[in-house]
This record gives C-alpha cells, structure tokens and sequence, in this order.
C-alpha cells in the first residue's frame, strides 16, 4: 500500500517552503529516522525524516522547487508489505479512504474521560453576595491589623490540617513584622515553617504543595521580595486549573506587606496590586482595617483558588473594631461602602480608604458629602457597587497608594468610561503616587505619596467647587 | 554487560585531594546494580518503549501535517528513562513531575493515549480539553502533576509534592524530572537546598539528553557533571546510563531505597541522548548527523531491550506481533484526535477560576 509523504510544517508558522534537495531517490529503501530531503523554510534549511519504513516509490516534487504548500504530497512510498505500518501511515493522508471505510477506532475507542471541574458555569451569572449581617448586640472588640490577620490564620489551621504557613522568619522569630506571633507555639514545626531566604525556590514549593493537595499560606516578608517567585505565582500558580481543563487546583495564599512603608527607598516600596489584578486566574484581595483583613484572610485561605493578599505595613499596628462572631468569614469580590454620601464618590483600597475618609470628613465641613468605597477585592472588581454610587454622585475620584500608569485607577476609569459614561458630570481623576520611584529622603517621600490634601482638591476639583 | 552506573563514591580525584563533601562518614546510596527484569518485565518495558517512540513519530507526523500546533518536543531516544523510572513507583501513591517534553512520561504512567493525542491536536476530548496542548497536560488520578513549560518551575513544584507527601506522612516519593538545560537554574538550587533541609521525600531526575535546545552541556556547564550538582547541599548523586533500561531501574530501586529510608533527597543523572530536535521547528544544526546516527546504532534503549529478550528466549514474531498492536494504539490515536470535535467555544470561559465570587 503507498504511503503519501507530503511536504511537512517544520515550524509553528510555516506555510510553504523549498524542497532544496532530495536525499533518496525511487528505489531506495528508507527505515525510520532516514533522512529524505532537506527543506527550507524562512528561517533554516531542515532535514526532514522518514517516520515509516518502506520503499521510495516516486518522486513527485522536484528538486529546488519553490513555494511548495505544507500538505502537499511530494513522493510516494511503499510500505512494508503487510505490515500495520502501511495501513497506519496511509490513513491520515488519505481522507476519501477513510470515508468510504469509517475507522473502528471511535467505537474501539473508550469515551475519553473528561476531568470534573465543577467550573463548568463559571460563564453564567455569579451569584449574589453581601457580607453577613451582624446580630444586634454583637460585641465589638478592638484589634490591630496585625492581630486580626493572625487570628484568621490561627482559626483556619484549627479548623483544616491541610492549612500550614510557610516564609522567612514566620516561626521562632514570629514574623518579620510580627504577623504570625504565637502560631508557632501552638502549631509546631511541622505547620509554621521557617523558610531560607529563597522566595523563587519556596513559593514553588507552597504551590506544588497545593497541588498536591494542601493549603499553604506563602508569607513574603514584603510582596517587593515576591518580584522573585512571580513567576510561580502567575506561571504555576495562576494558569495550572485553566491549562489542566480544571483538573489540577492550586488552593495558595500567598500574603504579605505590600505598597510604601516608611523611608525604606524605592526597592521596598511598590504597590504591586495592579500587577497582579491583571492576571486571570488570580483573586487580589487587599483589606483596609482589621474586620476586612480577618474576614477576608479566612475567605482566602477556604477559596480553592490561588490568592494573592496584599497587607500594608503602615497599617499592622493601627487598630479597628471587629465584630466578635465565631466564624467571621467575608465574600470575596465585593466592595464595601465606608461612608454614604451624595455629592462625590471616592474609591479606593489598602491604606488609601484611610484618606479617603479622612478627606471626606474635611469635605463634609465644606458642605460636600463624599460616599468612600473600599473595593476590599481587586480582582475579581466589584464594579457593579461602583458604578451604582456613580449612579448617585455623578463625580468619582479613585484614590490609589500606588503609581499611575497601567493602576487599579486607570482600570476604573476604562470602566467608567466603558459603563458608566452617562452619568457622569465630571471626568474621573486620579489621585496616586508620583510617577517615580520612591526617594528616601523624608520631603521628597513626603511630596511622592498620595495624602488626604490631594484627594481633597480632586474631589473639589470635580464637583466644580 | 559493561557496568553502566556510575557511583559517587567513585568520582574523581581532584588535585587537591579535597572531596566537596568533606564528612567521609556521612552514608552514601549503594552501587545501583542493574534490574533483574522477568521475561515478562522486559516485554512490558519493550512495550512501552515501542509505544512512546511510536507514539512520538506519529505526533512529528501530524506536526508536519499541521494538526499539531506550537511547540511539540518529543521524547525519541530517551524513552527508557520514564519507563525505567515509573515501572519501579507505586502507582496512587507516588507522584511525578516534568517539564514540557512530557508525552513520554504521560504514557509511561499508563496514562490513556487517545486524549494525550486529543489534547496535542487541541480536541475536547483531550485530557485538558484542549486548553494545556503539549506542554500542559495533566492527571491528578495518576498522580501526575504535568507538564510544565517554564524550564525548572517543576523542580520547585515537585519539591512541594515531596513536601505533600512528607506532611501528611503519605509514605508517597516525588520524582521530579528536568532536563541539563533546566539543571542551571537557580530555583533548583534553592530547592535541592529545602529538600535535603527537610528530608523531603523526592528524586531528582536529571534527564540529560546533552543539549539544551541548541547549547551542549560542555558549553553552558562550569560542573558538566550533573550527578555532583547536589554535593553542596549533601544531596548524593548517582550517574546512569539511561539508554539502558534495567541500568535504569535499577538505580531507581536504590534511590527509592535510600528516599524510603528517610535519608532525603537524591539525585540521578540520566545520561541519554534527543534523536530530535528540541522541538519540531528546531533544525539541530549544532550537532552532526554522525553524532545522532552513531547513538541511535550504538545505544538505541529500544535495540537494547530487544537483546535482553532475544536473550531470554523471545522470539522475533512475538516481537513483531508487539509492533503491531503498538501500531494499531497509535493510529487509533491519531483518528481519535482528528476525528474528535474541537472544544466547544464556551470551554474559552470555564476552568478561569474554581469557585464563583
């Protein structure tokens, strides 16, 4: 039976090529790995193999002919006679053949077992979401940041052996920034666990630990350390339960300071939640006071998706009423409105929600009655909460702890435009950092960072005042 | 049967008489001898050969037809280093990890060929609908953790299922494959550090097929010999004659020895030989065909295989007979990813995320 060969795709991209020579001729026996021809492509000259055994039968393409399409058949060959190789090799090539004898090999075939990825209706609606009503009566109980982010870890591992921390100083020095104090006392080694300092090396390890089925919490000391092991957070991490068709998970959260802390220069201070909003396959979270940053953190950990959850430095040590409820968990991907009010919208996130209060208390006493949302989650964005209070205010500031360019307020402002444009009354401004890296000395920092002054001149600024 | 492992007891003197290990009472791994293999062994490790080289022909073929898209980089020559590896694991309780050059892996685990061919032509039907190809395929029933496309990212990924295994006290080992190539990233050396630091239960798998991509080991190593790249971090290493099966084998026997034992980590350095180019569009001009054509007369794993059975009493037809239902599979495959329906295009928005928010 004839084997047709044809001419082949020798890159990703090719076309047609040069059948620059013939290295057999009619007559010639060929076993698998022979070399053929050479054909050229526009970026080499390659050497293209027998795959079957046989006899060249005739040379229909030759020599030095240019343009010749992948697919065309260039020679012919006679395979072994009788043998399986000849049937097999011919089949492709040859579709009349294959209609007028159907192949067995769909019926043979077993079904092909599809991975269960219970993400099948991700496309569809999501469903609602608002945060849990807090009993009348509740008690109040005041805790830093910093306290709350550890009970949320602390809680969590009670409740599920699979959760485990694992960073730089996370157990006998109790964090770098005092985050995972105590956990070590009462987990032991075998959950809290010191890494070296290897970020690229341990954020791989925390996320084929999730993959192998347990629930890592990656500390970096700062997220600025993180530019090391990002490759795992987005390669590995982020893309594995799309690239596997929903088989594979990556239950991982990896959390730690992030933005500008205090006269620490341009290498420790970077806001990279908008580097990571960008990227499907990731939640950002990066929570303002104490109640968001437990209920959150405890949300992060039960999501069996990877995480990224951005602290702020700044803010570990500031203090916060948390409603004391056993199980205080938060949804992911929902905006929380800070303070209502009619006149200006300001949104913002992380320690911006701090001046964007602190403004709209100011602006208050001007007569201008500022709304704050907090976006709490970055990606996926809560716009809808959003454009609704645009839907009120008709004026919206973004305030953002960060650089300009490519921001979360830049993604606001597409949104808004995109969404939102009717309502409008004024354009969006943006208020963040300066659009350079932060200097050490204390004036300069000063005059580099975002503060309530600003967001204060915006928001009068829109509402034409 | 020349000796085909290598110890690390046995390396080198250097000038200075000084051993990078130092502590000469520290326990090493023994001698790896090569497997006895049953007649029956041999013909299930001839079958599985037959199969990823067949199996891998066929993929160059429906490559050069344009089925098969992207980067496709088959595992010709190298076929003895999975299946003497996985042969000696326990299945559902050991766990794998690779790189991109994964078909050969996938079918050494047993793993269906049909939707490994369905995923490499982008099909429904392929084990990850269609959305991983070549480089990304997975199977979390077989414990096969892919299929990874950044060079050495399953170094560290595999040092966490190592982790998994040792935190929940599984009794499972790793065996994390990366290529000479990948043997030079710096991740891998944060994560040979952890894996000894812990005693974490993985194998490390140097497949060293002598090129990455286009650059020899000569040029791109200062150490050019793998087995010795895990002494500063008290790792032992074996090197091995990967073109020989039960060379293989065998050193993977001592390894699971020593790992099971709870001595830590261990390396292998696989020396074996790519036919192919490093991926389909990869002309191979840095290498003579000499170079290629000797190997493949001289250290073929597959002609191997077949002098153990011809020695052991098999005879040529039941060989023959082997070929051709290996051939059968194949095509069978190969219909089955052709004649498969694209993904739906709703698949485009599924499998983003896990959960809804």
């Amino acid at each position: 039976m004839a084997i047709e060969i044809k001419m082949p795709a020798l890159s990703p991209t090719m076309e047609e090529g040069t059948l620059a020579k013939w290295l057999v001729k009619a007559g010639d026996d060929v076993k698998s790995g022979d070399l053929l021809a050479e054909i050229e492509t526009d970026k080499a000259t390659m050497e293209f193999e027998a795959v079957d055994e046989g006899v060249i039968g005739e040379i229909l393409v030759p020599e030095g002919a240019e343009g010749v399409k992948v697919g065309t058949v260039i020679a012919t060959m006679q395979g072994e006679a009788g043998g399986a190789g000849a049937a097999e090799a011919a089949s492709p090539p040859a579709p009349a053949a294959k209609e007028s004898a159907p192949p067995a090999a769909p019926e043979a075939a077993p079904a092909p077992k599809k991975a269960e990825s219970g993400t099948a209706n991700l496309a569809s609606e999501a469903k609602a979401v608002t945060d849990p009503t807090i009993p009348d009566g509740t008690k109040l109980v005041k805790l830093t940041v910093r306290e709350a982010l550890r009970d949320a870890m602390a809680e969590e591992m009670r409740a599920d052996d699979r959760v485990f921390v694992m960073g730089e100083e996370v157990a006998e020095y109790q964090g770098a920034y005092k985050v995972t104090q105590g956990l070590l006392e009462e987990f032991g080694a075998r959950r809290v666990i010191d890494t070296p300092i290897t970020e690229y090396g341990f954020a791989g390890v925390g996320t084929g630990a999730a993959m192998g089925g347990l629930r890592p919490i990656v500390e970096f000391m700062t997220f600025n350390f993180a530019m090391q092991a990002i490759d795992h957070i987005i390669n590995s991490a982020a893309k594995t339960n799309y690239m596997s068709g929903g088989q594979m998970r990556c239950p991982i959260v990896f959390r730690g300071p992030n933005g500008a802390a205090s006269r620490v220069g341009a290498q420790h201070s970077q806001n990279y939640a908008p580097w990571y909003a960008s990227v499907p396959g990731l939640i950002v979270i990066s929570p303002y006071d104490a109640a968001d940053a437990k209920g959150l953190l405890k949300a992060a950990i039960r999501s069996q998706d990877p995480v990224v959850f951005l602290e702020n430095e700044l803010l570990y040590g500031r203090s916060f009423d948390v409603p004391e409820i056993d199980d205080f968990v938060l949804p992911i991907g929902k905006a929380r409105i800070m303070r209502p009010g009619k006149d200006v919208t300001l949104v913002s996130y992380s320690i911006g929600v701090g001046l964007a209060l602190e403004a709209a208390e100011t602006l208050a006493g001007d007569g201008i009655d500022a709304e704050v949302i907090d976006l709490r989650t970055l990606r996926p964005l809560d716009t809808a909460t959003v454009l609704e209070s645009l839907k009120k205010t008709n004026r919206i500031v973004v305030v953002e702890e960060g650089w300009p360019t490519c921001s979360i307020a830049s993604e606001l402002a597409a949104v808004v435009m995109e969404q939102g444009f009717d309502d409008l009354d004024a354009p969006l401004l943006r208020v963040t950092n300066e659009d350079v890296p932060l200097p050490y000395a204390a004036n300069l920092e000063k005059a580099a960072l975002i503060d309530s002054a600003r967001v204060i001149a915006a928001a009068k600024k829109v509402c034409y005042r | 049967m020349a000796k085909s492992t290598t110890p690390r007891t046995a390396k080198p003197k250097t000038a200075a008489g000084a051993s990078a290990g130092g502590d000469h009472n520290r326990p090493v791994p023994d001698t790896p001898q090569d497997y006895k293999a049953s007649k029956d062994e041999l013909l299930e490790f001839y079958r599985q050969m037959v199969l990823i080289r067949r199996f891998e022909e066929k993929a160059g073929q429906l490559y050069g037809l344009g089925l098969i898209g992207g980067f496709c980089h088959l595992y010709i020559g190298q076929e003895a280093v999975a299946v003497g590896i996985q042969s000696a694991l326990e299945p559902g309780k050991d766990s794998v990890i690779t790189g991109y050059r994964d078909h050969g892996h996938m079918l050494a685990y047993g793993i269906d060929p049909n939707v490994i061919m369905a995923e490499l032509t982008g099909r429904e039907a392929g084990i990850s609908r269609g959305k991983g190809g070549s480089m990304h395929m997975f199977s979390v029933d077989h414990k096969f953790y892919g299929g990874h496309g950044i060079v050495g990212a399953q170094v560290g990924l595999g040092t966490g299922l190592g982790f998994a295994h040792k935190y929940r006290g599984d009794g499972g080992v790793c065996v994390a494959y990366f290529g000479d190539g990948a043997s030079n990233q710096g991740q891998v050396y944060e994560s040979f550090n952890m894996a000894e630091l812990w005693k974490l239960p993985i194998i490390f798998v140097i497949e060293n097929n002598q090129y990455a991509m286009g650059t020899s080991v000569n040029r791109s190593s200062a150490e050019d010999l793998l087995y010795r790249r895990g002494e500063s971090f008290r790792i032992p290493g074996l090197q091995v004659n990967g073109m020989d099966v039960l060379a293989v084998r065998g050193a993977t026997e001592e390894a699971l020895k020593w790992v099971r034992g709870g001595n830590g980590p261990i390396l292998l350095e696989m020396k074996t030989y790519r036919y192919r180019g490093h991926s389909m569009s990869d002309p191979a001009k840095y290498r003579s065909r000499e170079e290629v054509q000797e190997m493949r007369d001289k250290s073929d794993p597959i002609e191997g295989v077949k002098k153990y059975l011809e020695a052991a009493g098999v005879s040529a037809d039941e060989l023959k007979s082997i070929d051709q239902s290996i051939r059968k599979i194949v095509t069978e495959s190969a219909d089955f990813a052709e004649s498969s329906p694209e993904p739906d295009p709703s698949e485009l928005y599924t499998d983003v995320l896990v959960e809804q928010y």
